[in-house]
């Protein structure tokens, strides 16, 4: 007998997923994004020297020697533009938005309320998904007809127009419940509302595995010897549910970033001053036709972060979940 | 003295009438076309209260008198419509009497009677006319018709078929009224109209053109007038094109896009900030830029914190830098910095500039640490301000650098940008503890009371309601004293009238700081390289009737 054949499946399943290549380029990139953006106050105060949040529209920086000013009028013509690329990592690499800031400044800091929204929003959904998923699978009865109607009710919605209808109403009032006081421009408010409108997409696959596992021998015998529900749970549900899951996170990732994107591009997700890369999106749209990098550039990141969780996903769906339950449905 | 002062009027009017530029029948024809990305609501003249609206209803509707169509300054001017000549007035103000002239017919066929009069003034109450109680209730009667609108009789309004004659009773003399008749709310409509909003179907009205068809998805047709024949160019003078539409649906860039082609020939909404250069330099032939009587202002709430303090009030006076939101506004070729209340080549508007860097009248600069020290004494340091603005480009800027001040001087700013529909009306809906917010005003006519009655007396400040257009909420004894002064003597010395209202507005920025007054926009048409013969109104903007397009 080889030591591999005493390998846990965990651990088989992550050395499976190391040798995935694509998989592992793709975790690659986004640690670099994560990396990049964790540096971002490192890059605006000791190499560009700016603060990327204050309007900026009379200051000036030097260029080449001379006196540049960062929105600059036009000299025949009427409106102003801002300061495109420079090219130079020491200054306004990716020019200046509409306000007069440094975009590439922006852009660091932007991810990382992206990221953060994102990874946040992920675990919340998978958490409480799994949580809802397991109970309704279990327990069955009312449990499972409340758990279940909550989901097709939540389903029923296309999930863009309800994230926008939650955020319009709670971005001018805040979340306002018995003790639970969350102001309106908090970014707890983005991270809740994406993370509730994606957990039936979670909390449905979940609680199907957990109708099938309910019925195998081991559960029966499980029950048969008197364990308790809490530990049937916690020893043998959620070690077969945790694969699925952690196939899920990936992906749940992407969307919630495309989904806090999209809100923040809308003007309904994360508000001023803080930054996402939706946000600076939206800050260029206005500057498409003279100044098409302002949105261009956190469009790329969105893209390659959320190429990068999907090739991720897709891998850690082949390692953890071989026989791909997921693709069938549940 | 009220005569003589109205009589000085009519002399120039009556000079001015008719002297409209000579037609030029070889440009007569084609079909104009106009593009906005959306419509303007309802097309009913006696609701609407768009520009958008307004500026196509000179071409299709008619009052007892209106603003002269001539480009400049004149087209302030009021000269007489569908009456023979302006009104004689009697009893210190209190009584209007016009001759309704004969022959004119609306676009269905039917003559304009003195019943249409009646009629139409009585719907405006009837049809709840934004105005209705601010500036029309001053006809006898008009109280009673604010209260109970479905059986307004109007008795201040007397007319006679016999001698073609409309009377109008005050109740108080008013030097506005010719003003308030002037606008689209006064279009006489005929007596059959409907008494509720008529939406999107066309009400027959007396001018050039009529409205063909309105679809407020798609477009708007405008037709010549089969009946319309000039009866005073200067009030509603001949159109040139056959057709007028405009179109709804377009993004503004792909209007711009569509303009430069060739495919339509101006657009209503204004040019998308990364195409002024391109437009500006390329197609500068066919770019018109003139300055507007409006005002682009931060009203401050002075009922609840921190701007219930004048100190705070100033220091954010003395803050913000109006250069940075002209900037933001598309620079100085398209905006000034402005101090006052009042904009500059207005009745009443003097240079003057209470916050200042320098000591002049001329705005300087912002002066970051008087508005610190400020701030400190007010005791108001470090509390939350959260700053409503629209969510288009501009405003979102100019909102946002409005934050970035705040906190630079001490204050915890956060922007509630909120859609163009609903921001105008929950800034001033006091239910919504609206601290600071970014809007504009642009005039209803000349006159200084347009801004400082309309948008600083208690008279328009209602607790509550989301019609309160007195923003910040100032409701002080003194000024308003003052504010009815300045009126009264409006209607015996206007020239007097006009200085005490420019004095008034620098003691109101001096003692009381409600806004701040942040600059006075350009507005900029662009039309296609065929339209000809543009003239511009300061009172309704571009003529559309006047183009050609042949």
């Amino acid at each position: 007998m080889t030591a591999r054949g005493s390998e846990s499946p965990w651990r088989s399943s992550l050395r499976q997923l190391r040798r995935n290549r694509a998989s592992m380029a793709a975790l690659g990139l986004l640690m670099f994004m994560v990396v990049s953006s964790l540096l971002a106050p490192v890059y605006a105060h000791l190499i560009a020297h700016v603060d990327p949040f204050p309007a900026n529209v009379q200051g000036t920086i030097m260029l080449m020697g001379k006196t540049v000013h960062v929105l600059q009028p036009s000299q025949t013509g009427f409106g102003v533009t801002p300061l495109g690329p420079t090219w130079r990592f020491s200054t306004y690499f990716l020019g200046a938005d509409p306000q007069g800031r440094d975009v590439f400044a922006r852009l660091l800091y932007g991810g990382r309320i992206s990221l953060l929204i994102s990874f946040s929003s992920a675990i919340i959904c998978c958490v409480i998904a799994a949580l809802l998923g397991m109970a309704g699978g279990y327990f069955g009865g009312v449990i499972d007809w409340i758990v279940s109607r909550v989901f097709d009710i939540v389903w029923a919605f296309p999930v863009y127009l309800l994230a926008i209808c939650l955020s319009v109403i709670l971005l001018t009032s805040g979340l306002n419940i018995g003790f639970i006081h969350i102001a309106p421009g908090s970014l707890l408010l983005p991270i809740l509302i994406i993370a509730s409108v994606y957990i039936p997409y979670v909390g449905r696959p979940v609680r199907g595995i957990v109708l099938t596992l309910r019925e195998r021998e081991f559960i029966q015998a499980a029950i048969g010897t008197g364990a308790s529900d809490w530990r049937i749970l916690r020893k043998e549900i959620w070690p077969n549910v945790a694969p699925t899951v952690m196939v899920f996170f990936p992906m749940m990732v992407a969307f919630n970033m495309l989904t806090e994107s999209a809100l923040s591009f809308l003007g309904v997700g994360v508000q001023p001053p803080n930054a996402t890369w939706g946000t600076i999106s939206n800050d260029g749209l206005q500057l498409l036709y003279t100044r098409p990098w302002v949105s261009l550039a956190p469009g790329i990141c969105i893209v390659l972060t959320c190429a990068a969780l999907n090739l991720l996903g897709d891998g850690a769906r082949d390692a953890f979940d071989p026989k791909a339950k997921l693709r069938g449905g549940a | 003295m009220a005569a003589a002062a109205l009589s000085s009027v009519a002399i120039i009017a009556t000079s001015a009438s008719g002297a409209g530029p000579t037609y030029q029948a070889a440009h007569a024809g084609g079909t104009l076309k106009l593009l906005a990305t959306g419509a303007g609501g309802t097309l009913d003249p006696q609701v609407n209260y768009t520009l958008q609206y307004w500026q196509l209803y000179q071409a299709t509707y008619d009052g007892l008198v209106t603003f002269q169509k001539v480009g400049g300054p004149p087209s302030f001017t009021i000269v007489p419509d569908l009456a023979t000549s302006l009104p004689s007035v009697a009893k210190n103000g209190l009584t209007y009497t016009f001759t309704l002239r004969k022959g004119v017919k609306f676009s269905n066929g039917r003559p304009v009677t003195v019943k249409d009069v009646k009629a139409t003034f009585q719907r405006l109450f009837k049809v709840s006319n934004p105005n209705a109680g601010t500036w029309y209730n001053v006809i006898a009667g008009g109280p009673a018709c604010v209260a109970k609108p479905a059986t307004c009789s109007l008795p201040g309004l007397v007319v006679n078929a016999a001698t073609n004659s409309v009377v109008f009773h005050l109740i108080h003399a008013d030097a506005e009224f010719l003003d308030q008749l002037a606008v689209p709310f006064g279009s006489i409509l005929p007596a059959a109209t409907p008494a509720k909003d008529q939406g999107s179907t066309p009400i027959p009205g007396t001018g050039a053109y009529k409205f063909a068809s309105y679809n407020p998805n798609t477009a708007l047709v405008m037709t010549r007038n089969p009946y319309f024949k000039v009866w005073n160019s200067a009030a509603q003078p001949q159109g040139y094109p056959n057709t007028i539409e405009q179109t709804f649906g377009q993004t503004v860039e792909s209007e711009v896009t569509s303009i430069e082609n060739g495919q339509a020939d101006w657009i209503f909404d204004p040019l998308p900030s990364d195409r002024l250069q391109q437009v500006s330099t390329k197609y500068a032939k066919y770019v018109h830029v003139h300055t507007l009587t409006a005002d682009w202002y931060l009203p401050m709430n002075m009922n609840i914190a921190p701007f219930n303090n004048l100190k705070a009030r100033q220091a954010v006076n003395y803050a913000v830098d109006k250069n940075a939101a002209v900037t933001l506004d598309g620079g100085t070729r398209l905006a000034t910095p402005t101090c006052t209340i009042l904009p500059p080549n207005f009745p009443g508007h003097v240079n003057a500039c209470v916050y200042n860097k320098g000591a002049g009248s001329v705005y300087g600069g912002p002066d970051l640490s008087k508005a610190k020290a400020l701030v400190k004494a007010s005791g108001t340091f470090g509390e939350k301000v959260a700053v409503v603005s629209q969510n288009d480009p501009v405003d979102a800027n100019v909102g946002q650098y409005v934050v970035s001040v705040l906190n630079s001087i001490g204050y915890k700013a956060t922007l509630k940008p909120l859609s163009q529909n609903i921001e105008f009306n929950y800034i001033q809906d006091t239910n919504n503890h609206v601290q600071i917010s970014l809007t504009q005003w642009f005039q209803d006519y000349p006159a200084a009371s347009d801004f400082i009655n309309v948008l600083l007396s208690c008279a328009n400040f209602h607790k509550g309601s989301p019609n309160s257009i007195n923003i910040a909420g100032m409701c002080v004894p003194s000024v308003d004293a003052k504010i009815h002064q300045a009126e009264n003597l409006m209607i015996t010395n206007p020239s007097a009238a006009n200085r005490l209202w420019g004095q008034l507005d620098t003691q109101i920025m001096a003692q009381q700081a409600p806004w701040v007054p942040l600059f006075n926009p350009k507005l900029v048409d662009f039309t296609s390289s065929r339209v000809g013969n543009y003239q511009f109104s300061l009172e309704f903007y571009m003529y559309v009737d006047q183009l050609w397009v042949k």
